[in-house]
């Protein structure tokens, strides 16, 4: 396929890897941001390419993973009203809440349906009059244009029994939290490829130059993330810490700005809590108070409900980029996707789950590689991509 | 709205955020709207600049080994 297939090209890879060879010198630990790229780089044993001088660490980029505890149960809550159908990306409903997740809920006989889009609850909105439709509007700064127009043609149309349960997060607060906390080792950064094509990257030009770190704006294809590794520790080596764009095909500087202008009318910024991190100040969206009407935490009235996570799981830090899944007791014996403790088993993006997916799991058991170690093959790469 | 083309599976997009998009373009698609067009020109610059890349590295193996092996 056109612009994808060129980008899986292993002789290129190959090559790229070489460069990356020639190029670095010392230890560098590199954080990739997306989850999408985690998934990627796993699946292509894209890490294991690398010489072993860079290291790269999971950021916090995966929407399902770093929702609040207290979000998931306030959207339980909600779907278990009679009165409710409850709308939700698929990858939200085997989240568990403090107590059970959607399915469990579904399974009970609350109506909660999947959705590809925020748009088609409008469809169902419409279908079911005498129904309070809620859609929850999770996830990153890419998200954020397909819930606002939800909003707005809810508005244009008067659909009034639509709202959504917003809970939006931004990544460049994030990073910041993440390179100002003490047990930071993120020397760079792969930048968020699709949240760019959004917001463009001069919110992350401040970042660059107050923490002197080279941020690449990446892709997620396997040559992408090589060629923004490479690019981040050319940097690295000449002591630069600008931001570049290698994902040029797709992100503009600027971002897309007619997407930005419903953002911005529809929602505004606030301080949000990430599931496994905490709170972190003006970090994510909640709805302006003209589409108060269509806030589903207002109109419900859900109190603050008090959670509880598990004490073993190390999901915060694996999101921060502290520790690796292979690092957590629990990786893999009681926490697995069916059976997931926290924040980064839960979701596909999330970077313990990319890990037991993998397989890494099982290498672990076994005694063998762990991610720091300098066994390493082009037989993952070569495997999936002929 | 209008229909794309995913390797064979034809759904509908929303294209408000896309105003530029032509029939034939390619565009990103999440979650049902289309949030970019890929740049062609800039497709291949970038891929051109690797290819470019690994060309002359090809020529210059040797002689950077050799200096790796012998300086910092």
């Amino acid at each position: 396929m056109k612009f994808l297939d060129e980008y899986r090209d292993e002789a290129l890879a190959t090559k790229v890897v070489d460069e990356i060879r020639r190029t670095v010198t010392k230890p560098w630990v590199l954080m990739e941001v997306c989850g999408g790229q985690t998934h990627a780089i796993v699946k292509y044993g894209i890490d294991r390419l690398l010489p072993e001088e860079v290291e790269l660490v999971h950021g916090p980029g995966c929407p399902v993973c770093v929702t609040s505890l207290e979000m998931i149960d306030k959207a339980h809550a909600i779907a278990q009203r009679p009165d409710v159908i409850f709308c939700s990306f698929g990858d939200m409903l085997r989240v568990p809440g403090s107590d059970v997740d959607l399915l469990v809920l579904k399974s009970r006989g609350a109506d909660i349906r999947v959705v590809y889009s925020p748009i088609d609850c409008l469809k169902i909105a419409r279908a079911n009059p005498d129904k309070k439709v809620v859609f929850f509007a999770i996830g990153f700064e890419t998200t954020a244009p397909a819930n606002a127009m939800s909003v707005w043609q809810a508005r244009q149309q008067e659909i009034k029994n639509f709202s959504i349960l917003v809970s939006h997060v931004l990544v460049p607060p994030s990073i910041a939290s993440i390179l100002q906390s003490p047990l930071n080792r993120v020397q760079g950064f792969l930048g968020p490829g699709h949240v760019c094509t959004i917001m463009g990257y001069r919110e992350y030009e401040p970042i660059a130059e107050r923490f002197r770190v080279p941020i690449v704006i990446t892709g997620f294809e396997p040559i992408d993330i090589l060629q923004g590794a490479l690019m981040a520790i050319q940097q690295l080596e000449a002591g630069t810490h600008e931001v570049q764009n290698q994902y040029a095909r797709v992100v503009q500087r600027d971002g897309n700005r007619v997407a930005q202008d419903l953002v911005n009318k529809v929602f505004e910024v606030c301080d949000r809590k990430w599931r496994g991190v905490g709170s972190i100040p003006k970090s994510g969206y909640k709805l302006r108070y003209e589409f108060h009407e269509h806030d589903a935490e207002r109109l419900f009235n859900v109190k603050e409900i008090d959670t509880q996570e598990s004490s073993t799981c190390i999901s915060g830090l694996v999101l921060r980029g502290v520790k690796k899944p292979h690092d957590c007791p629990a990786f893999g014996k009681q926490c697995t996707p069916e059976h997931p403790l926290g924040a980064t088993m839960v979701s596909a993006e999330g970077a313990c789950a990319a890990y037991y997916v993998y397989g890494r799991h099982l290498e672990a058991k076994n005694g063998g590689r762990s991610s720091g170690d300098a066994d390493r093959t082009s037989s993952s790469l070569t495997a999936e991509v002929a | 709205m209008g229909k794309a083309n995913f390797g064979g599976i034809v759904k509908q997009v929303c294209l408000e955020y896309t105003p530029e998009a032509k029939v034939d373009d390619y565009v990103l698609v999440h979650v049902g709207f289309a949030l970019s067009t890929i740049d062609e020109a800039e497709a291949a610059r970038t891929y051109e600049l690797l290819k470019e890349m690994s060309q002359l590295q090809e020529l210059e193996v040797p002689e950077i080994r050799e200096a790796m092996s012998g300086g910092p």
